[in-house]
């Protein structure tokens, strides 16, 4: 199986030469990554070239690494059907670099490349659509960024003297509880609250 | 009527529509009766399932995929723990792989039994839901004497299952089986020949195998077009190799094929059902129905009043959990609406960093306004019944 897919990735960057920038199989399933402007052709040659057949498309997902330079990932999964394996192709976006829409290639991109926007801000040049899909209307902000906090800026509720739903900031009851499970013998790197008097 | 006052009429469907199937809120746009325009708003039941669940353990990650789907809630657990399994490298013992096929199927059994008899509804009848419901009630209960919750199970768990079956609770699952294919003859018998159910479907939101492919339909909506894809052939997990079990495939990819697809489903998983209840019945399906790695699985709780070590694992296991290994898997089942997959990305640590939720129904639903397009608007609310869409895992 890892062999067969090893194979596959070597057949791939043979053909498509230089634009294929690194290729792993790692946990029996095969990665390759390439730079975001070439990704419809790498698409377009792995749906088509009779070796790979990858014409089934299944998913589009996004990723958040913001200590990189190129802070987005941005995972297309494909299926061939006809012999049963699968491929995963990565490319990098950033925060002012675009890339561009495969829904020229698969059609079913479309909804997963506005979820992607929505929730990442990650634009895709030449989409025919590119609307917000899951978040409220008139929404701001990208929710799975790694910098955008778990309980949101906003909060509504019914007002009962205007009757409608308004929206106002977050107000917590109790401090957000995050407990650093990375480190508990080491010791944190923050000051727990308290502390900082007995240091002084 | 001069030809300038003719002009196109735009519509408001939902969100709090009967044949909406919960919360989709539909803009439709009509010329006369015709749909020439579909556009789906989503999202009105989006809770941020991922972002939870990166700042949750692996194992407090698991109930928000039984509000997924919550017609068939273990079937997405259970991709989050083969995702969860592979990169940790954890072998399932056979027993809890045979209790995890079974309760997949009664999964299977929930949500086809929901939708064919929901789809009728749609086209106007309404004994089916009735007799369908009593049938789901039953297989609820199987759901709650297994887990003790009815709907929101969290009973398959990374390494295995939560707890063992009693051979009372399996002998009567097998009974079950016995009556069960009698009521799907009664829905057979209302809907299959009936002359308004085939009006509504046949040739209705027809497509071929290409656009099915390249638009990532799974499960029913592909096998409809002729193509015999199924993860559990195709791809096998657990011990699907070991069943006896055919794939029903449709020859013109309309909603009467997919409603006939999902009749005969039921029927297979109601076989695969009763061949592990054999299996689990027998001696060579006695075992742990969970790995014994006692740094993934915590331990018992009769082993943890006796055992120091047990007690210190169960605390660390439910206040850190375990730290899976960096990487990245794709991990798929085949759910009763399709493909269902967990891409998932670990740093290391003992939060996923990023788990991406593919939900069948997402796909199906995109392409709505292309399967409605020309169309008559009555259509549409068959043509939803057909897509099998549920919005616990299409907003997430």
């Amino acid at each position: 199986m890892t062999q067969a897919l090893t194979d596959l990735g070597q057949h791939i960057s043979a053909k498509l030469g230089g634009t294929i920038t690194g290729v792993t199989v790692a946990f029996g399933e095969l990665t390759v990554t390439c730079a975001a402007a070439d990704i419809i052709a790498v698409l377009t040659f792995l749906r088509d070239d009779p070796a790979c057949r990858f014409d089934y498309f299944i998913d589009l997902s996004g990723a958040d690494y913001p200590e990189r330079a190129l802070r987005f990932d941005v995972v297309y999964h494909l299926v061939d059907p006809y012999r049963a394996r699968r491929i995963r192709v990565k490319v990098q976006a950033g925060l002012d670099s675009d890339v561009p829409t495969i829904t020229t290639v698969y059609p079913g991109a479309n909804w997963y490349e506005r979820e992607v926007f929505d929730l990442y801000g990650v634009v895709f040049a030449g989409h025919p659509d590119l609307r917000r899909i899951l978040t409220d209307y008139g929404f701001s902000g990208h929710p799975l960024r790694k910098d955008f906090p778990l309980t949101g800026h906003v909060e509504v509720r019914y007002d009962d003297e205007l009757k409608r739903v308004v929206y106002e900031p977050v107000k917590l009851a109790q401090e957000f509880r995050q407990f650093d499970y990375l480190s508990p013998w080491e010791g944190s790197d923050y000051v727990l609250p308290g502390d900082e008097k007995a240091k002084s | 009527m001069t030809e300038a006052s003719v002009r196109n009429f735009s519509m408001n469907l939902g969100p709090q529509h009967p044949a909406a199937h919960g919360v989709l809120r539909l803009v439709v746009e009509l010329d006369g009766e015709v749909v020439t325009r579909a556009d789906p708003h989503i999202g009105l039941l989006h809770r941020g399932t991922e972002k939870l669940i990166e700042y949750k353990t692996y194992a407090q990650s698991v109930p928000y995929f039984d509000r997924l789907d919550y017609v068939a809630p273990m079937n997405q657990e259970h991709a989050f723990c083969l995702a969860t399994e592979r990169l940790l490298g954890l072998e399932v013992p056979r027993r809890g792989q045979l209790i995890r096929v079974l309760f997949s199927e009664i999964g299977r059994l929930l949500s086809h039994l929901l939708n064919v008899t929901t789809q009728a509804l749609d086209c106007g009848a309404l004994t089916p839901p009735l007799w369908g419901f009593e049938e789901r009630e039953k297989l609820m209960v199987f759901y709650e004497r297994a887990c003790g919750a009815r709907l929101h199970a969290n009973y398959v768990r990374p390494g295995g299952v939560h707890q063992d079956l009693p051979q009372k609770l399996i002998d009567d699952i097998g009974h079950f089986c016995t009556t069960h294919p009698r009521v799907l003859d009664d829905i057979e018998g209302l809907l299959t020949d009936n002359r308004i159910f085939k009006q509504r479907n046949a040739d209705i939101a027809k497509f071929t195998q290409k656009e099915a492919l390249e638009r990532g339909f799974s499960g029913v909506m592909l096998r409809s077009t002729g193509a015999a894809w199924d993860l559990r052939r195709a791809q096998p997990y657990e011990c699907y190799s070991e069943m006896d079990f055919a794939i029903p495939v449709g020859k013109n990819g309309d909603n009467y094929d997919r409603y006939v697809i999902r009749m005969e489903e039921m029927r297979q998983a109601v076989k695969i059902m009763r061949q592990c209840v054999d299996k689990l019945s027998s001696t060579t399906g006695a075992g742990p129905v969970s790995s014994t790695d006692g740094k993934v699985v915590p331990p018992q709780r009769a082993e943890m009043k006796r055992s120091m070590e047990a007690l210190i694992h169960h605390f660390k296991l439910y206040t850190e959990g375990y730290k899976v290994p960096a990487g990245e898997v794709y991990a798929a089942v085949e759910a009763p609406k399709g493909e269902f997959g967990v891409y998932l990305v670990s740093d290391g640590t003992n939060r996923p960093y990023r788990c991406k939720i593919r939900a069948p129904g997402y796909a199906h639903l995109a392409a709505l306004d292309y399967l409605c397009r020309g169309h008559m608007l009555a259509d549409i609310s068959a043509v939803i019944g057909s897509l099998d869409v549920v919005f616990g895992e299409i907003d997430r």
